[in-house]
């Protein structure tokens, strides 16, 4: 252990000079050879003997193949504007009261509305309007209606469908639903035969890239949620560092998967905001560890150190007089 | 060497997870959790080969 | 190097350009010897130190898989064999860099690496990890399958929070592409190499509590600050 009358400054004087002691030889360009060597079997041993996973992607064709009942429920919440995305809030519309906040402190805001998504212009009733024979009666009679007799008719068949046996559209109660049973039906027929996935991603156009809509839209149902939570990658099992089948996935976020399972953050709706900024506050402390007392002193006094340099400190008495 | 490759063959199937109540960490991730205290403790404990001494 | 070091018996060259300047540092801070060197302290002894090479060398394999990967397009690995091969390599090789550069981590950490003028390597280190943590995340958003699917949806909600979401969308495979093979391959291989540039500069740490009257440093042929 150090000496106690001994500065920082003092104990420093010496690791700050250029070594002057005894050296050993050392060929870097053998050492990074060497490594290449070992590492590269190592990495083409484990990829050739355990591969990687790869889960074939969702589709809209295949929820609504998969899960029809679960589809139209979402077709209808979108089309009612009550699914999560439309009560999302920035950057996709605005909603009073839904950003995630830490009393006044409001970062999701500070975006503003720059990937604008309409749930029920953009993910029903424009994706019907492009199909050959397009639902025109559904969609005109939807397009004269108050706003008010739109929400009572989706807040109504979407009673109607969790009541329905196997929520089964086929066997809901009779009731007022306007066009929505048929518009979602439309939606669901247009996803079934495949053409749902191109038109909302494409929006018309040829290229894209940009899967926005598709993953908000699928992630509004439950089928995909319930894929996740069978593949354990949902928020509270861990899921952030989670990969498919047995693969390892990323060990690294083991700390930030930790907090969504316990409490406060387990139930927060503003969950995200507070790990993130927790996160980021550990990583500038552990970043500025030399400058933090206490915990830069822990290696004195926790000496794993005499282990790596117990060599060194052996032979150091003989110099002594 | 078959088992264990049609084991990790089955990648796409839902994993092996270890654990209890609310901690379940899944094998792969334990293992490469283990393999990396294992290589910090071999290294501190493994003795390095002693080099040549240059002037 | 220590700024200490004011006590030079050599004569100095003058540096009247910026580039000349520039070199003129480069001599003093970095000097032949001192990036490629023949020899390194007697205390340079344990197997811990290999963990930072391992660290660099799984980052080779990385950024060549990787390429490779860039190169076929996002979904060639699916429908290829060899791409499903190149697929693992890269992932393997993330997996290594991970294990490497934390036991390297764990290592530095209890041997209290950032003393002697260190701060800087120490920081640089932690921001190749932090740096590292992005790009991984922006690479498996690349995976164009379920999981990538997944971790789009819920990756979303961490950067909305923030207030970013709009500039970083996770579900816009094109722009992820782009930072995912440009912008933070560049940022990682920056401040690696500016770690491993501090590290040669400064050496690699003494012990915790060597003093000037160890055996290892008796008879040391030069024991002023000058510059080698």
């Amino acid at each position: 252990m150090s000496a106690p009358t001994m500065s920082r400054t003092d104990r420093d004087a010496l690791a700050r000079r250029p070594w002057r002691g005894h050296v050993r030889e050392y060929d870097l360009f053998k050492e990074l050879t060497v490594a290449l060597v070992v590492v590269g079997l190592v990495i083409v041993g484990l990829s050739a003997i355990v591969g990687s996973p790869d889960e074939p992607s969702v589709t809209l064709k295949s929820w609504a193949q998969a899960q029809p009942a679960d589809f139209v429920a979402t077709a209808t919440a979108e089309l009612g504007g009550t699914s999560e995305t439309a009560g999302y809030g920035p950057p996709y519309n605005t909603t009073a009261d839904a950003t995630q906040t830490i009393g006044a402190f409001d970062l999701q805001s500070f975006s503003g509305v720059q990937l604008p998504i309409d749930t029920a212009q953009d993910l029903v009733i424009t994706p019907l309007t492009t199909l050959n024979t397009p639902p025109n009666a559904a969609l005109v009679f939807l397009n004269d209606a108050a706003a008010t007799e739109k929400a009572d008719w989706t807040a109504a068949y979407t009673d109607a469908l969790t009541n329905a046996p196997d929520n089964d559209p086929a066997q809901v109660a009779a009731g007022d639903y306007g066009p929505v049973p048929v518009l979602a039906d439309s939606l669901l027929t247009m996803a079934s035969q495949g053409s749902l996935d191109g038109v909302l991603n494409a929006q018309q156009t040829f290229y894209n890239s940009d899967y926005t809509r598709t993953i908000l839209f699928l992630g509004d149902g439950a089928y995909f949620g319930d894929l996740a939570t069978a593949a354990r990658l949902t928020g509270d099992q861990w899921g952030m560092m989670n990969e498919t089948g047995n693969t390892p996935g990323q060990s690294w976020l083991w700390l930030f998967s930790f907090w969504y399972q316990i409490e406060p953050f387990a139930s927060a709706p503003n969950a995200d905001l507070l790990v993130v900024l927790l996160m980021l506050v550990l990583s500038v402390l552990l970043t500025l560890v030399p400058f933090i007392p206490g915990l830069r002193d822990i290696p004195r006094w926790i000496p794993i150190h005499r282990l790596i340099w117990r060599d060194y400190y052996k032979k150091r008495a003989a110099g002594r007089s | 060497m078959h088992s264990l490759i049609s084991y990790f063959a089955s990648l796409d199937s839902p994993g092996v997870y270890l654990g209890f109540g609310a901690f379940q960490i899944q094998l792969g991730n334990l293992i490469v959790i283990i393999v990396m205290l294992l290589l910090f403790v071999l290294a501190l404990f493994l003795p390095f080969p002693s080099g040549k001494e240059r002037p | 190097m220590s700024i200490r070091e004011d006590r030079k018996t050599e004569p100095v060259e003058e540096y009247y350009t910026w580039t000349g300047k520039a070199r003129g540092w480069l001599l003093k801070h970095l000097p032949a010897d001192k990036l490629l060197p023949q020899d390194q302290p007697s205390y340079v002894a344990s197997w811990i130190y290999v963990f930072g090479m391992g660290a660099i060398v799984s980052l080779v394999f990385i950024v060549i898989s990787g390429v490779v990967l860039s190169l076929n397009g996002p979904a060639w690995y699916h429908v290829s064999d060899f791409g499903h091969f190149v697929n693992s390599v890269h992932l393997w090789s993330v997996e290594l860099f991970f294990i490497t550069m934390v036991v390297h981590l764990w290592g530095k950490y209890w041997m209290a690496a950032w003393r002697g003028g260190r701060t800087l390597t120490w920081i640089t280190g932690m921001a190749a990890f932090l740096v590292s943590i992005v790009a991984a995340f922006t690479g498996y958003l690349l995976q164009t399958n379920f999981d990538s699917q997944w971790i789009a949806f819920e990756g979303k909600d961490a950067l909305n929070a923030s207030g970013i979401g709009a500039w970083f969308n996770v579900a816009n495979l094109g722009q992820i592409f782009g930072f995912h093979i440009v912008l933070l391959p560049l940022a990682v291989g920056a401040v690696v190499a500016l770690h491993v540039i501090l590290v040669r500069m400064h050496g690699v740490v003494p012990p915790i509590d060597a003093a000037e009257t160890d055996a290892q440093l008796q008879g040391a042929t030069d024991q002023t600050e000058a510059t080698r």
